[in-house]
């Protein structure tokens, strides 16, 4: 061999490290380095702090606010009050769900660690001074912070701002707490198959007030240049570009003249989509003071103010032949959403797509209402680590399957298996409205059943139940199944919009003369390797090897206008339109070629990194020829330069599913657990790099294991938060952690460029049931239906003494 | 979560640090290794205006076994504590703990002194320390004085310990070459305070329990001795009338607060089990 030797079709195959490759994270040379770069890494000359006074009361009025001893604090150079905001007209601020919320307090409170003055300082130091010596007068008032209570005829009116106003922003409101009514299916008929059926079950099945735990809490640093009128805002933002375009429409300022950055961000996972009081603050305070502004969250306030998750009380009624053929379902949802509706759902979805409800299941008729009400709570309902509400609704599903299982007296896997969507019914007409576009599910629920011996689990379980009324053993066996069918890739620009922007995303490729380039796309990743599979996608749909592309994210001066990135939509929709752009570029280096060969277009074929003449396969030019030429002698005719813009609608949503199962111990004297298996079969679609699958499904079973386990925030009755720090809110570390064993089955989805579907939410959504159903399935035995979440210690305890198992 | 400013002092000696206590008084507090102080600062819970800290003063350091007598400065990090093979052969419920305690990271700060000194019912040494009955070194400008650990907690955060005195060292009375010993602590992950934890010293000979000494870990605003339980165990060959008998006894002192890990009734119950565990190890160690 020889340097001439031509490379073979694998090596050039593999240098590409395109897509299906485990190609390692770039990102991660900088983040394992200390060398990213955050929002509180970034300093600025003469850069202020901000911090927020916030309110000890769950619901109080605000009689007076005196600043005067703060203003003597050395260093605090401004306090801002709900009054010097109403000076800019920013007292209160639009929420993404049509409501308004608060800035800083304008009057009274409506929850504790509400917004209630911002204090400027020089340094964070001075600034946390200033926020102790601000002196707020509280007159406290009834609170309320029980969904099932907030709509009795006596219960406090929380939203003053809203009296006499009997229509919100999706419809007409019941009561002075009630936010709207939203309702999807055939009542009529779904009451007909409940009149008619042989077999009903009905649950109250609540999924608890949650909070995602990022690594970095919200923060941001705004900078606005009174020379030029142009406000410059860094910040940890899901979708900057929405951002810049709220900041605009709610600001004077014109969006030309904001610049939204995202610079690298410490984890998302929902938590920063919103619009929080904290970055409009810091930017008033920026044009105030004319300097640059840093507001920084601690951990305790995110936790107890930037959008919580969940706070679903889900009635779950499932109607179904002996035989356990389902004839319909029936969910009614109580939707806690604190003080503000503040949820960041597309703007026509007040629940989210809390609609597909339905499952994996071809349930011929079904009705839901979500009722949102107000409650003395923090705002928000953001999408932890899953698409718009998908995770409450599979959750209510996948426990309505095993109750429903425990009544027929039949295996919760075989009522899976008997009422699953089959293959050949895809794309599939759900009876709430969505089509579901692709699946095998018994394929996937089979092969997961194998892999970790369901039968013998079974009988080993008989087994333990026997030994355990013996007295022979304490400890209880719980076999957690679920099956969960997801929809993200928000979405069709048809039914999707956030404050009416299509939920499209973008994508635009620059090849440089050379032969490597970079790729701008209106995602932004928070953790998810973006800047390691786009450039995969590139890499396998035109030739040139991803260590040649760069990837850049987050700036709106310079990434086209997208979305952002949640709901698992970065693949399904910025993932396509970085292929369909790859293909634009592509398709111009197709016409180059031919013009080189001296053949027709169609003439050519495309062969890994370059296009061949069809039957001459000596006769190609390499992808890099073909961009040299691109700049150097493009054809008569043509315009010179290699670059390619997509703005991809999707034509529908994409539907990942996956089968779980868990294996627990419950020691029902201390309630102490452990997990002995936990297996997780993914499908979504193709795979573009199965080691961030991996690494993805890892984290989201870990947050999914902390929700179901342990995670709540609690408010009593007097509006205290209990759990609002890592003291309480259950955050697993290694050593709780259970082992991870992941499968996957691949069934692309149709109507996607790649056939790719999204997986990062996969594992909160289909982990949670897993776990719960695991706890319920240890203790069904010995009666009951439902045990609600988390599943601490203290709960199993009483699972356990109120079944009779404490002697 | 940022403190509120203060000045911070940094003594040689401890005549040194106690004169600086009498300088400021109330306004003055020590830091050991900050592992509760700090928080409760940054929660301004706290706000002491001068911080005296111990960590130069070499007299408060180290381990040595005098006699009848274990002698651990207060300044000895529960790391050192891991550390130390001596100790470890010596008193092994002391190791088994300290393993209990937060997670590596903070054992490396937090020290004996500290944990003992702080009165945060949540703090596992407390009870180990009443279970060996142990005595507290305590100096202040009149002198210095031993106090015993089964008499030093009077409720949370109240202690024996009078204004301007410092911890200096831990006594401990060398336990018997053959005993059983066991720390049982529930909690609900690494670097959790426990949800109900037992602490359990024994002696067995012929079968029958000679000695017995139980103590409870945040099961009331104080760590708990529990003498009646303990005596309940001793004649016994450690049966399940005895056990249940001991867990009674000692479940009527038990007064925890609700809190996020349960409710009274739960943690009372858990309380029980610990107990019953680390009587049932503690004789399995003392009889192999
Ligand atoms: C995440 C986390 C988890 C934890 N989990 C546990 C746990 O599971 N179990 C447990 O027991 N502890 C736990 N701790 C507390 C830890 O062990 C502390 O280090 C210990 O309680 C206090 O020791 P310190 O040396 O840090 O004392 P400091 O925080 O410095 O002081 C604590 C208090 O004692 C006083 N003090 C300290 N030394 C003396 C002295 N020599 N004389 C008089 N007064 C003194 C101080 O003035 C202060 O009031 C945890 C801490 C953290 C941060």
């Amino acid at each position: 061999m020889n340097d001439q030797t031509p490379p073979t079709r694998e090596m050039r195959e593999a240098k590409l490290e395109g897509m299906g490759c485990k190609r390692k994270r770039v990102e991660d040379v900088r983040f394992t380095q200390g060398k990213g770069n955050y929002v509180d890494d970034m300093k600025l000359p003469g850069m202020l702090f901000g911090d927020l006074v916030r309110s000890p009361y769950g619901h109080a009025r605000v009689k007076s606010i005196d600043t005067s001893k703060a203003m003597k604090v050395p260093g605090v150079l401004a306090v801002l009050t709900a009054k010097e905001l109403a000076g800019v007209n920013l007292a209160w601020m639009p929420t993404l769900a049509g409501d308004v919320q608060m800035v800083l307090a304008d009057g009274k409170v409506l929850f504790q660690g509400q917004e209630v003055a911002f204090v400027v300082a020089t340094d964070r130091y001075a600034a946390a001074d200033g926020v102790e010596a601000v002196e707020v007068e509280y007159e406290e008032l009834p609170v309320c912070v029980d969904p099932f209570k907030s709509m009795l005829p006596n219960a406090p009116e929380l939203r003053e701002d809203l009296k006499g106003k009997m229509t919100g922003a999706h419809g007409p409101r019941k009561h002075h707490n009630h936010i709207f009514e939203w309702t999807v299916g055939d009542k009529t008929a779904t009451d007909t198959a409940f009149n008619t059926a042989e077999v009903s079950i009905k649950e109250l099945i609540s999924y608890q007030r949650v909070h995602p735990s990022p690594l970095e809490t919200c923060q941001c640093l705004a900078s606005f240049d009174k020379v030029r009128g142009e406000l410059t805002v860094y910040g940890t933002f899901q979708a900057p570009h929405v951002i810049r375009t709220v900041a605009s429409l709610i600001s004077t300022i014109p969006e030309h003249k904001i610049h939204v950055i995202a610079p690298d961000i410490g984890g998302g996972f929902g938590n920063k989509v919103g619009a929080y009081p904290g970055y409009i603050c810091a930017i008033v305070a920026s044009i105030v003071t004319g300097k640059p502004v840093k507001w920084v969250e601690d951990r305790m306030e995110n936790l107890s103010s930037t959008s919580f998750a969940r706070d679903y009380h889900m009635t779950c009624e499932i109607a179904a032949t002996k035989a356990g053929k389902i004839t319909g379902l029936r969910v009614h949802v109580l939707a806690d959403h604190g003080a503000f509706d503040a949820c960041a759902d597309p703007s026509k979805w007040p629940a989210g797509f809390f609609n597909i409800v339905t499952g994996s299941y071809d349930i011929p008729t079904a009705h839901i209402s979500v009722d949102g009400v107000y409650t003395n709570k923090a705002p928000g309902g953001v999408a932890y680590r899953c698409s718009f509400r998908v995770t409450e609704a599979a959750y209510c599903i996948e426990r309505g399957m095993d109750i429903l299982a425990q009544k027929l007296g039949m295996d919760p896997a075989e009522l899976r298996l008997k009422n699953f969507i089959k293959r050949e019914q895809f794309p599939y007409h759900s009876a709430l409205g969505w089509e579901y576009d692709s699946g095998d599910y018994h394929t996937a629920m089979n092969k997961a059943m194998d892999a970790i011996g369901y039968k013998q689990l079974r009988a080993e379980q008989l087994a333990k139940r026997e030994a355990f009324k013996r007295g022979e053993t304490r400890d209880l066996m719980g076999i957690g199944v679920c099956f969960f069918t997801e929809i993200v890739g928000a979405g069709p620009s048809k039914n999707c919009d956030i404050l009416g922007l299509a939920m499209f995303d973008s994508c635009e490729i620059r090849i440089h003369p050379t032969g490597s380039g970079i790729v701008r796309v209106g995602s932004k990743s928070q953790g998810q390797g973006h800047e390691t599979t786009w450039a995969q996608i590139v890499a396998t749909e035109i030739g040139i090897p991803a260590d040649n592309l760069t990837v850049e994210e987050g700036n709106t001066d310079t990434a086209p206008y997208g979305l952002g990135t949640y709901g698992s939509r970065s693949t399904p929709v910025a993932g396509a339109a970085i292929a369909m752009a790859a293909r634009k570029i592509k398709a111009k280096a197709q016409m180059i070629a031919a013009h080189m060969l001296e053949v027709h277009e169609g003439d050519l074929e495309w062969d890994i990194d370059g296009f061949r003449v069809k039957g001459l396969p000596e006769k190609s030019k390499s992808m890099k020829e073909l961009v040299w030429a691109a700049y150097n002698k493009p054809p008569p005719g043509m315009e010179p330069g290699m670059e390619a813009v997509s703005y991809y609608d999707p034509p529908n949503m994409t539907y990942p599913f996956g089968a779980y199962f868990c294996v627990m111990d419950i020691d029902v004297d201390t309630g102490e657990y452990k997990v002995r298996k936990f297996y997780a079969l993914d499908d979504c679609g193709t795979r573009i790099n199965p080691m961030i699958i991996e690494g993805q499904v890892h984290g989201g079973l870990t947050e999914a294991f902390a929700i179901a386990m342990g995670q709540e925030l609690k408010y009593d009755d007097r509006g205290n938060l209990h759990g609002g720090s890592f003291m309480d809110f259950f955050l697993p570390t290694a050593v709780e952690t259970p082992h991870w064993t992941t499968d996957h089955t691949v069934t692309p989805s149709p109507h996607h460029p790649i056939g790719a579907k999204g997986v990062g939410e996969s594992p909160n959504v289909g982990g949670v049931p897993a776990f719960s159903n695991a706890v319920n399935d240890a203790f069904n035995f010995m009666g009951g239906t439902h045990i609600q979440m988390p599943h601490d210690h203290w709960r199993n305890w009483e699972a356990a003494h109120s079944r009779g198992m404490h002697g | 979560m940022i403190p509120a400013s203060f000045d911070y002092h940094r003594p040689k000696s401890t005549p040194e640090a106690l004169a600086i206590l009498g300088q400021y008084g109330d306004d003055a507090r020590v830091v050991a290794g900050g592992h509760s102080l700090i928080p409760m600062m940054k929660l301004r819970m706290a706000q002491p205006s001068h911080l005296v800290d111990l960590r130069s003063i070499p007299e408060l350091k180290g381990i040595r076994i005098d006699g009848t007598t274990i002698v651990i400065g207060a300044m000895t990090t529960q790391a050192e504590l891991l550390g130390s093979a001596q100790l470890t052969a010596a008193v092994p419920i002391l190791h088994e703990a300290a393993l209990q305690i937060a997670d590596p990271q903070v054992r490396y700060m937090g020290t004996l002194g500290g944990n003992v000194a702080n009165g945060d019912p949540g703090n596992d040494m407390p009870a180990v320390m009443q279970c060996l009955d142990a005595s507290y070194r305590v100096t202040g400008k009149t002198g210095s004085r031993s106090i015993k650990a089964r008499a030093f907690y009077k409720s949370a955060y109240v202690t024996a310990l009078n204004s301007g005195e410092i911890v200096t060292a831990i006594e401990i009375p060398v336990p018997p070459g053959k005993h059983g010993y066991s720390y049982d602590k529930l909690k609900r992950k690494i670097g959790d305070y426990a949800t109900a934890a037992a602490a359990v010293m024994m002696t067995v000979s012929g079968g029958k329990v000679q000695t017995c000494a139980i103590a409870l870990t945040n099961l009331g605003p104080t760590p708990i001795y529990c003498a009646q339980a303990s005596a309940a165990i001793v004649g016994s060959g450690l049966d399940t009338a005895a056990i249940t008998a001991a867990a009674g006894a000692a479940g009527a002192l038990m007064a925890p607060s609700p809190d996020g890990r349960g409710t009274v009734q739960f943690r009372t119950s858990v309380g029980g089990v610990m107990i019953g565990r680390a009587l049932q190890r503690a004789y399995q160690r003392a009889t192999a």
